[in-house]
């Protein structure tokens, strides 16, 4: 799982309708020290998660077990929001 | 995922016969601020997206979840046409 942030949100009227109902959110991966990283991508949202807000995600074909028993393709998921990352 | 503009499509006779009948297009990454990026993907269309159309591309094992493509040799489903996308200011 990764550190990000939601930066944004894409709308889609026609989708898979395995993909219904779904908000689909962009996210900007960060470092630990929550500098940016990388390239931003779109997540399916499993928290309700909001603009702005510091979340983690995971990828790949586990992105989509939030979601069970319904089959969703997403391979990145938002699985949290972040309170506090504290670095020992 | 991820944002792609829709440049072309793939013509097969010969393929695996568990992806006849599926429409293949040729998809350029596209960044949320509508950048171009390099490369590109071949990805299975599940929503009859059209040529220069902005759409949503779903890859590795989850790309078969989609409807249609469960059990298919697919890495890359087209699952969604994009209407907007709003980056709000950093």
């Amino acid at each position: 799982m990764q550190i990000g942030k939601v930066v944004g949100c894409v709308w889609a009227t026609v989708k898979n309708p395995s993909l219904e109902g779904q908000r689909l959110l962009i996210v900007q991966p960060l470092t630990p020290e929550l500098q940016d990283t990388g390239k931003q991508l779109i997540c399916a949202d499993a928290t309700g998660a909001g603009a702005g807000e510091l979340i983690y995600w995971c990828r790949g074909k586990e992105a989509s077990f939030p979601f069970l028993p319904a089959e969703v393709p997403t391979e990145a998921t938002i699985v949290g929001i972040i309170d506090q990352v504290r670095r020992c | 995922m991820i944002l792609g503009r829709v440049v072309g499509n793939i013509v097969a006779t010969r393929k695996d016969p568990r992806l006849e009948g599926f429409k293949l297009l040729v998809v350029k990454p596209v960044a949320p601020d509508g950048k171009e990026e390099s490369g590109y993907v071949i990805a299975v269309d599940t929503v009859q997206a059209g040529n220069r159309e902005l759409v949503i591309v779903v890859s590795g094992s989850s790309a078969r979840m989609a409807d249609g493509c469960k059990d298919k040799p697919v890495d890359a489903s087209i699952v969604g046409i994009v209407d907007s996308v709003r980056l709000d200011e950093r």
